[in-house]
């Protein structure tokens, strides 16, 4: 390494440290992710407010709604005699789903024919309707299996079931290689992009490309000390996750560090291609948020799986980096496989970051236009 | 505070002039709202088409056979592989060749037949867990159904007819379609980009090139300047609302129930709580680099806790509280309301109140904020 890099690495590295308000949310965004994450997004549903409909209530509608208080995720919030009152209740969001007797609900039970309910779901949010509903149905369904204690079994196949890697489906568990992709791609392409355009904004690139400087020299100056922020954030990420949320970390660390130094390679890459491709920070902004962020967060499979998107998007998700990435840190951390299980996505990484550091230095111009 | 409306009609122009001349600017604006709900809508979502399930049969009889076609006639589950062995197929599952394993212990038919209950077992790549939990559901599913049909072809006499019928219903949204539920939710989000980031970023950018400190030695007083630099981000977020409407309405049948004023009425009051935390953050930081990082931050926040992805009645409790700080979460919850449940003014009147609320506290400590750091 020449001494004129080193020195301009020092420049560039004091310029981040000068800044304490970026330097601290940067160090800070990783922790408040993992936390609100690991505490505050959860999927699963709980406490779910019933609105009961019985025109005419009877011995089996209490005990059916009796069952209802008992199961422990449902709260009747109203008794009501009509259907009108349910209508209000929902658009209100004060009432998650209704139940709806028939009248004679007792009486139909005990004679031939099925005795009647509806089961009203504010659906709005098909996710949690779908669940509310399954819910309910295991209510009814075990409730009318004791009532209806008829002589001889019905066949049953019990299916016995493991959740391998994941057993207990923490959330945390899958979100945290998800966002050390996100945080990473923050840090290195985000990052980059803008402070690189920075420079040609203010006419302080031009100042660097006349210095002794190589043009290579200026990108690598450029993106190493924020590869170094972004390792930083990738351990205290991990350290987070583990303090607080003992999440497992079942293959090697070293693998893993070397693997977000790839990724981080690969975003850098990206980053300096916007940077070289735009005039202005708000532009080289904007294109990364969309280039980089916006892709990595939601076409990646951190959140939301590939394989429920339409063919369209799971052909374009293979060209988004986190989406190996997030297999590779996923693989590591929860099924503890090494690189004879992810040859394949470190290649695509590999071949990714030749061919974008190919077009950014490419397009680095070493002249003003 | 008097406002000189001839002052703010000159930098009113000069706004408009500068934000419609930088042409990569208006196109990201205009490119936006349709990519993020094309993308988000489409990619939101956890439903899942087809499972890879690798097959591990040692039962070989026409109970098991049943079990597996049944599986895989309901379309959800394609056999990739299949082999007598359980350690080869973990390592379909390490390898992401199959996302799920289907054990069929010997015996199986014989089980069914004697004791009338049988095991199977069920093996999740739960690596991505939605998926796994998903596809669990269904497979629980089919293979209750296939067990009631058993039971049926064993003992054809008894009729099994339900005791109680329980008929289904979803509200406001039959086919349970997610776009539906997400793409409000998204709008909201986009408004927020818009405002509280543009917003920042545009100060922020004067102060950087140093035309603010000249801006501050003009006779333009301290409330026109403002009220200038708000105003043509607020009127080009709601064109963007508009249009992203447009676009949820006509490509997507998103279903507008309640009434299109009322949502307007809110998206002008949200836009001035999501206009001052951009101008409050202008008034703390120097760069634009500062700047989008903290409204990135704060956004993302916002939005993670707004409810739009997970449910907020699933978090903790403190998580909850919090939530009711969010003006996020109550926009997109009269959003929600109106729009798919065709709620009116009288439902959604309190989070409409905490939104008008949060504006003006928000608009008033950014303001002073600013005059501080003019001075």
């Amino acid at each position: 390494m020449t001494a004129t890099l080193r020195a301009f690495m020092i420049k560039e590295f004091r310029h981040i440290l000068r800044d304490r308000q970026t330097l601290t949310i940067l160090l800070l965004m990783p922790l408040v992710q993992v936390v609100l994450f690991g505490f505050a997004l959860r999927s699963d549903v709980r406490d779910v407010r019933l609105v009961v409909v019985d025109p005419s209530p009877d011995h089996a509608t209490l005990a059916l709604r009796a069952r209802f208080a008992a199961a422990g995720r449902f709260r009747i919030v109203a008794v009501t005699p009509s259907m009108q009152t349910v209508e209000i209740f929902f658009r209100r969001g004060e009432g998650d789903v209704a139940i709806a007797f028939d009248p004679a609900f007792a009486a139909r039970l005990e004679s031939a024919g099925p005795a009647r309910l509806l089961l009203a779901v504010d659906a709005s949010d098909p996710n949690t309707a779908t669940t509310i509903q399954a819910y309910a149905r295991t209510v009814i369904t075990s409730y009318e299996a004791e009532i209806g204690a008829r002589e001889g079994q019905p066949v049953r196949i019990v299916p016995e079931i493991r959740m391998r890697f994941n057993p207990t489906l923490e959330s945390v568990n899958l979100f945290v290689p998800g966002l050390i992709a996100l945080v990473l791609t923050l840090v290195s392409a985000l990052m980059t992009a803008i402070s690189l355009s920075r420079e040609k904004e203010r006419g302080t690139l031009e100042i660097l490309l006349v210095s002794p400087l190589r043009p290579w020299q200026i990108i690598v100056g450029k993106v190493m000390p924020y590869l170094g922020l972004a390792f930083a954030n990738v351990l205290t990420a991990l350290l987070a996750a583990w303090l607080v949320f003992q999440v497992p970390f079942r293959g090697s660390l070293a693998l893993l560090l070397a693997e977000s130094l790839l990724y981080s390679t690969v975003s850098l890459s990206l980053g300096v291609l916007v940077a070289s491709r735009t005039a202005s920070q708000r532009v080289a902004m904007l294109v990364a948020l969309l280039a980089t962020m916006l892709p990595s967060a939601l076409l990646s499979g951190m959140v939301f799986p590939v394989a429920s998107m339409p063919p369209v998007l799971q052909w374009f998700s293979t060209i988004v980096p986190a989406r190996w990435f997030i297999i590779i840190a996923r693989g590591i951390m929860l099924k503890g496989v090494g690189l004879e299980y992810l040859w394949r996505e470190t290649m695509v990484l590999g071949a990714m970051t030749m061919v974008l550091m190919t077009a950014a230095v490419r397009s680095f111009k070493p002249r003003v236009a | 505070m008097i406002l000189n409306f001839r002052i703010v009609r000159v930098l009113l122009r000069k706004e408009y002039l500068q934000i419609f001349r930088d042409k990569v600017m208006v196109r990201q604006m205009v490119m936006m709202p349709f990519v993020q709900l094309l993308v988000l809508s489409s990619a939101a979502t956890f439903e899942v088409k087809t499972a890879q399930l690798y097959l591990v049969d040692r039962d070989h009889t026409a109970a098991s056979r049943g079990l597996v076609d049944r599986l895989r006639a309901s379309g959800r589950f394609r056999v990739v592989d299949a082999s007598p062995s359980m350690e080869l197929a973990g390592e379909a599952l390490l390898k992401r060749d199959a996302g799920m394993i289907l054990g069929i212990p010997a015996g199986f038919e014989r089980d069914v037949v004697r004791t009338r209950s049988a095991s199977v077992q069920l093996v999740f790549n739960a690596e991505d867990g939605a998926l796994a939990g998903v596809t669990n559901s269904y497979a629980q599913q089919i293979i209750a159904a296939h067990s009631h049909e058993l039971g049926a072809t064993l003992r054809p006499m008894v009729v099994e007819a339900p005791l109680i019928e329980v008929r289904t219903r979803g509200w406001y949204n039959q086919e349970l379609d997610y776009s539906d539920y997400m793409i409000p939710g998204i709008l909201v989000q986009l408004l927020t980009l818009v405002g509280t980031l543009l917003t920042a970023m545009n100060i922020v950018r004067e102060k950087e090139l140093g035309t603010l400190e000249q801006l501050n030695v003009t006779p333009v007083p301290r409330g026109a300047f403002i009220a200038a630099k708000l105003i043509p981000l607020w009127t080009i977020a709601l064109a963007e609302f508009a249009m992203g409407l447009v676009v949820a309405s006509w490509v997507f049948g998103v279903p507008m129930r309640g009434s299109l004023i009322l949502v307007f009425i809110a998206a002008c009051i949200y836009l001035v709580v999501a206009l001052g935390i951009g101008l409050w953050i202008s008034t703390t930081v120097d760069t634009q680099q500062q700047a989008m990082f903290i409204s990135f931050f704060v956004i993302l926040i916002y939005l993670l806790m707004s409810g739009l992805f997970t449910p907020i009645r699933s978090m903790p409790q403190w998580a909850q509280w919090m939530a009711e700080l969010n003006p996020v979460k109550h926009f997109i919850w009269i959003m929600r309301a109106v729009l798919l449940k065709g709620a009116g003014l009288n439902d959604v009147w309190r989070p409409l109140g905490i939104l008008a609320v949060s504006g003006v506290v928000a608009l008033t400590l950014a303001v002073r904020q600013y005059g501080k750091t003019a001075a």
